[in-house]
């Protein structure tokens, strides 16, 4: 099990992370979320031992790796733009981490050929890798890296150069390799969509320090943050101040909310309105605005309102014209 | 120069559509440097060529003395490569690997001596170690000695060092270059799959490094195995070398058929070296993802780094800037008894040196004062700038927009590059041997040395003017030479100062070919530093020290100019 205790690290003067503090049980894959700079990076490459921390330490099973250099922590790591090595074909990259184990050369290539089976990769052995598109390299990498068989499995933004398609396709594929694979892995990226669709556990990382931790689920439904409910795109964020009991007056008007922490009167709050909670029509958390933008999502319609709130709606309204909106007080969340 | 040749290339492509010079004027473009060449470049090649092969002449003495001098020259070569990189290896790691104080500043420094002449490198390193140099004098003054303790002339050790001081360079910029442009994340992928710092650079490291390992090795090779004025210099007569010998037995002996038959050797070997790195060169596979070239450095952080940094720069700034700077010190010192002074002898700074290149002291061996070869070589070199210019410039412009002409007539151009100067010189005595009286001869070989160069120069800046905005220019009502004015010309200048200047400070400092052609009554900077060196007494020795600074600091400033006028990106090996 890996464990990371209170990790620091600063960059050009400045705190990148500033006591970070995780583990990775077996098995799991833990997703390292956050916007490029906060220091993701970095992370893996200290827990790699690539790079070292001005502070805290990295555990494996409870011993201190800080002394362990690199080659003998046995962790994969696959890098951004893969780093393929360019002098080595297909096979050869596989091998790599066999020949530095020592094992027999028979038993190396039974092992690349059922690594490169396994990423379907079977008929490439002898491709130079300068040659394979970016998909393809990608695939070389993840067989390289899962090879020797590590004890643990780190990517950095392993599919952050694919095209849209190939990047969600690679994913699946990537996510039934770990599945079937009880090696843990830290996995680290800056679009939400690949981290939810991956983790089991999300760790959103802000300002050197790890904002939310949970399961995507959770972390959907409770952001915890307006900083987070921003990142992850959750929907409007609306400031406004407590009414009491529940109520809390914003710009657009006095709305009903399900929040269940202790407010007290004038304390200024901030609103989550997920799109997909509003209905046309009235009723309780009336809101009234003009239509600015209608663009089709299928299988609805985003709309955008004057006061640059957005929903989603099965019909798309006229452009201009003013519509009202009911609410459930369900819809509305408070974020802490 | 294959930089240059792509970028020619490509610019040329998307604009050769719009740009289609009939025949006739492509044939006029191509006329004046075809003829030049022909008659002082093909018709002496064939001349050394119907002379080598004129076997007669070669007895088995002459094959037993070539043979050994093939052997010298190849033993000097390979010892010479192996010394450059045991220096330039470790050189070229400082620089592609770590950030440190005034590290451009030794970086230039190491660059220079390349481009210095001959004479220069050879009177630097005789101010700094020969008998009349610096450790020597110091030497003999502390301990009260009455000749020089250190032999530095004339041993095998001169000729090494000077080469290593040359060609240092060539290795920190093909191997450093490779260096920091490798991927830093492709050594940290080996490390995490289980290689060892020790085995990441072997498996990793050096094979991404070999092809320009190799193509460095060659190249030094190459420079080394042509080397002339330096071992004529340095090592005298005793240590014959190809180049050395064609040039004693063409001036010294004239046996004109030996010098053939060796240059016809000398010639075979480059060629060879040449096809094999060419082939090293374009076999190279380029990077999968080619770093930036700060990417990899840092400071030095432990103690083995800081010491390796410190070490390194001190001792290249030591090696590098010792031969520079005793030779313009020491042409101002004082430091040995005059001739004709047995008595007193007097230390100091002198401007005696440089007042008596105005004085025809009767008993040198050439009838002009020193500074007449001043007022030569300048003149020279006038003439190779106009000339090379003037032949280069059409050629030039036909190759800025190729066509099957081009494709063809390109390689026959470069051609002269593969001949040493020597052999140009020899070809020159060969086949204009009534004619040697003139001083004309002179220029003409230098302009064959740099025109070359000069067409490498000028052909990327032509090809990138676009033919849009001249043809804008007309439309508004520019008449063409106006057009040629506002557009053509702006882009174009730095290039032709440049070339201009490389052609000046070429034809300043060239050597091997002016030894043999130049006339002892028109000598030019280099033969008079030539001879003034290989006379004795304390006068001659401080007027070649006089004049080397005199052709180093005008060389240097050439260098500069050109670094700055230098189109970004153009201009490597």
């Amino acid at each position: 099990m890996l464990e990371l205790t209170d990790i620091h690290k600063s960059y050009l003067g400045r705190p990148l992370l500033d006591g970070i503090s995780f583990s990775v049980a077996a098995g799991e894959t833990v997703c390292l979320l956050g916007a490029s700079g906060s220091g993701k990076s970095t992370l893996l490459r200290i827990i790699a031992g690539l790079e070292i921390s001005e502070g805290g330490s990295v555990l494996w099973d409870g011993h201190d790796l800080a002394r362990v250099p690199v080659h003998l922590r046995d962790f994969g790591l696959v890098f951004q733009d893969y780093a393929l090595f360019p002098h080595l074909n297909v096979a050869e990259n596989v091998a790599f981490g066999l020949k530095m184990r020592g094992l027999p050369q028979a038993k190396i290539n039974s092992i690349v050929t059922e690594s490169l089976a396994r990423v379907n990769l079977g008929a490439f052995a002898s491709r130079r890798v300068t040659d394979l598109s970016g998909g393809e390299q990608q695939r070389v990498a993840l067989a390289r890296a899962l090879a020797p068989g590590p004890r643990l499995l780190m990517f950095d933004e392993p599919l952050g150069a694919l095209d849209r398609s190939l990047r969600e396709h690679l994913l699946e594929e990537l996510r039934q390799t770990l599945q079937a694979s009880d090696v843990p892995a830290i996995y680290v990226t800056h679009d939400q969509e690949e981290a939810f669709a991956i983790a089991d556990r999300v760790l959103l990382l802000h300002d050197g320090c790890i904002v939310r931790a949970g399961m995507p689920a959770e972390v959907w439904r409770e952001p915890g943050s307006v900083w987070a409910a921003r990142f992850l795109g959750l929907g409007n964020i609306l400031e406004g101040k407590s009414l009491g009991n529940g109520r809390v007056d914003t710009k657009a008007g006095v709305l009903e909310t399900a929040c269940s922490h202790d407010h007290i009167t004038g304390e200024p709050l901030a609103l989550l309105i997920r799109p997909g909670a509003a209905a046309s029509g009235k009723g309780a958390n009336q809101l009234r605005g003009r239509v600015t933008d209608v663009v089709f999502r299928s299988p609805v319609y985003r709309v955008t309102l004057a006061d640059g709130l957005a929903f989603d709606l099965p019909t798309a309204p006229q452009m201009g014209t003013e519509i009202s909106l009911r609410l459930p007080a369900s819809a509305v969340e408070c974020l802490a | 120069m294959k930089g240059i040749k792509d970028r020619g290339g490509r610019a040329s492509d998307s604009l050769n559509q719009r740009f289609d010079a009939p025949l006739t004027r492509r044939i006029a473009l191509w006329l004046p440097a075809s003829l030049f060449l022909a008659v002082f470049f093909f018709y002496p090649l064939g001349h050394i060529l119907t002379l080598s092969l004129d076997f007669s002449a070669i007895t088995a003495g002459a094959l037993g003395r070539s043979l050994s001098v093939l052997g010298f020259t190849l033993f000097q070569a390979c010892l010479s490569t192996v010394l450059t990189l045991a220096l330039g290896l470790p050189a070229a790691f400082l620089f592609a690997r770590y950030r440190f104080a005034a590290k451009a500043l030794l970086r230039t420094l190491t660059a220079i001596p390349f481009m210095l002449p001959t004479v220069v490198v050879a009177a630097g390193f005789n101010a700094w170690l020969g008998s009349r140099g610096w450790v020597n004098i110091a030497l003999m003054r502390l301990f009260n000695l009455d000749s020089p303790p250190l032999v530095f002339g004339g041993t095998l050790g001169a000729i090494l060092l000077a080469h290593v001081f040359y060609n240092t360079t060539i290795v920190v910029r093909v191997v450093g270059n490779a260096l920091a442009h490798l991927d830093p994340r492709l050594e940290q992928a080996a490390r995490t799959l289980g290689a060892d710092p020790r085995r990441a650079f072997w498996r990793l490291t050096l094979p991404l490094l070999r092809p320009s390992l190799l193509a460095s090795i060659l190249l030094v090779f190459l420079f080394d195995f042509t080397s002339f004025g330096v071992i004529l210099l340095l090592g005298g007569a005793r240590f014959a070398t190809l180049e050395v010998e064609i040039y004693l037995q063409a001036v010294q002996f004239f046996d004109l058929p030996l010098a053939a038959w060796l240059s016809l050797i000398q010639l075979l070997c480059t060629l060879a070296f040449s096809v094999v790195y060419s082939r090293a060169v374009t076999r190279t596979p380029g990077p999968s993802a080619p770093r930036e070239a700060t990417a990899n450095l840092r400071r030095p952080q432990t103690l083995p780094q800081r010491l390796f940094v410190a070490g390194m720069a001190i001792f290249l700034f030591l090696f590098f800037i010792f031969p520079m700077l005793s030779l313009p010190v020491r042409s101002v010192a004082r430091l040995e008894a005059d001739r004709g002074e047995r008595g007193q002898v007097r230390y100091g700074l002198t401007a005696d040196y440089y007042a008596e290149l105005f004085v025809n002291r009767s008993e040198t061996l050439f009838y002009v004062p020193p500074l007449r070869a001043l007022g030569n070589s300048l003149g020279y070199a006038s003439l190779t700038v106009i000339l090379s210019l003037g032949l280069g410039f059409p050629v030039a412009a036909a190759l800025a927009r190729p066509g099957p002409l081009e494709r063809l007539l390109d390689p026959f151009l470069m051609l002269p590059l593969g001949a040493s100067a020597v052999t140009l010189g020899l070809g020159f005595i060969v086949s204009f041997g009534r004619l040697l009286v003139s001083p004309w001869l002179v220029p003409l070989a230098h302009t064959l040395i740099a025109l070359p160069f000069v067409i490498r120069s000028l052909q990327p800046a032509l090809a990138a003017i676009p033919e849009r905005l001249r043809q804008v220019a007309a439309s508004l009502g520019a008449p063409p030479l106006r057009a040629w004015l506002v557009v053509d010309w702006p882009i174009i200048r730095r290039a032709t100062l440049a070339a201009a200047v490389f052609a000046f400070t070429v034809s300043l400092g060239e050597f091997g070919a002016t030894v043999l052609i130049a006339r002892p009554e028109y000598p030019t900077l280099t033969t008079a530093i030539y001879r003034f060196l290989s006379r004795p007494g304390g006068l001659n020795y401080g007027q070649a020290m006089a004049m080397a600074t005199i052709l180093m600091l005008v060389t240097g400033a050439g260098i500069l100019a050109i670094e700055k006028l230098r189109l970004p990106g153009s201009g490597e090996f």
